[in-house]
């Protein structure tokens, strides 16, 4: 047993939370601010809140990320560490509409 | 209607060609058909329910559920199609050799049976209940009329589960000698982009770590929105920025299911038919 818990504590399984937190906001399936930046070379916590009463999924392929957010409910998406660039999100389900990008610099 | 159409088709494209594949690798099972069928209700049904309970889901575990939901599905599916080659690597030559054998052995192959109709159900599942929750969007948003919606949705639907099907009859046709390798090989692949995209979810929701994000960029060569880097996609996982610890979860489950497999193998098996 007590080798068992020597063992997992080498996991590097739970890796520090992120220290930044980010607020978007989905209305009428637009994101608010449509151009978030963030350091780069840090992980970032997203927090998207969609105040539609349609529900939307945050999809991004630059960011290799997707999270379905339920009418008025907030999502988490943790993202980065990234490398300075422009990246691209929207909502999948009004993508003519719900666009975005990430500036880390 | 469009935009209906376009939306379902790529969540049906995913199950369908997951279904193709599950449908021609257990073309010689038993009760293949009513098993398949059981599977797809329980995937429809499962998906009106999770696409119900989206945001309950969301909540549990403070705010990743729904990574750890998700994780959770693909890695089972992905733990089925590994158990299922690891079977037919014992089997499968002989339901290919001879089909009278196949009945010494019902058992065996209703298990096997079950776990391909459980990979069915958990593939619609997940799919199915993101093109629930867009098309209650569409019908709630007042943007669109009901019959535009509906009608976007099954041109949709149908045009998924062609191309489902045409992989599917494109399989069967392969001669039995070769078929055995063709889906193994299919099969294997597709569990170990399950793994990859189980990863994926688990950095999502930070509890892994990427190792390297991206850890390479491919999106020159074959952006993952074409409809052939979907394609690759559902079959075998394509990404065009893979994190490395997806990459890692790719490869350990190509060794250890092909390790599976060998060992299956060689266990002595009953005399070959004469």
């Amino acid at each position: 047993m007590n080798r068992l818990v020597a063992l997992l504590a080498l996991l590097p399984l739970s890796v520090p939370a992120a220290e930044i937190e980010i607020a978007l906001a989905i209305r009428d399936h637009r994101f608010e601010p449509a151009e978030v930046r963030v350091p780069a070379g840090q992980k970032v916590k997203l927090v998207v809140h969609n105040q539609d009463s349609s529900p939307e999924e945050f999809e991004s392929h630059a960011l290799n990320r997707e999270k379905l957010i339920a009418p008025g409910s907030k999502a988490s998406i943790f993202i980065g560490p990234l490398s300075a660039g422009r990246y691209a999100f929207f909502g999948e389900f009004h993508d003519k509409t719900a666009r975005g990008a990430i500036v880390a610099e | 209607m469009l935009g209906a159409a376009i939306i379902v088709f790529r969540e049906a494209l995913e199950a369908a060609l997951i279904i193709g594949i599950v449908a021609a690798a257990t073309r010689n099972l038993p009760a293949r058909n009513s098993w398949l069928t059981a599977g797809l209700g329980a995937g429809l049904g499962g998906s009106l329910l999770v696409a119900l309970l989206t945001g309950q889901i969301a909540e549990l575990a403070a705010g990743i559920g729904q990574e750890l939901f998700n994780a959770g599905i693909l890695g089972l599916a992905a733990a089925m199609l590994a158990w299922h080659n690891i079977w037919m690597a014992r089997h499968g030559m002989e339901l290919a050799g001879n089909a009278k054998r196949m009945g010494r052995d019902v058992t065996s192959g209703t298990r096997e049976m079950s776990a391909l109709a459980a990979v069915v159900a958990l593939a619609i599942l997940r799919e199915g209940s993101e093109t629930a929750l867009f098309l209650y969007g569409l019908l709630t948003g007042g943007e669109e009329t009901v019959a535009s919606v509906v009608g976007g949705g099954a041109i949709g639907l149908l045009s998924g589960a062609l191309a489902g099907y045409g992989l599917y009859a494109g399989f069967v046709r392969i001669p039995a000698r070769l078929f055995f390798s063709a889906t193994s090989a299919l099969i294997l692949l597709l569990a170990a982009a399950m793994a990859s995209q189980a990863a994926r979810f688990l950095v999502q929701a930070d509890l892994l770590p990427s190792l390297a994000d991206p850890l390479w960029d491919l999106s020159w060569l074959l952006d993952d929105r074409s409809i052939s880097g979907r394609f690759l996609h559902a079959l075998v996982g394509y990404e065009a920025r893979p994190s490395g610890v997806q990459a890692a979860f790719y490869a350990a489950t190509l060794v250890l299911v092909l390790a599976g497999m060998r060992l299956s193998r060689i266990r002595p098996r009953l005399p070959a038919p004469g």
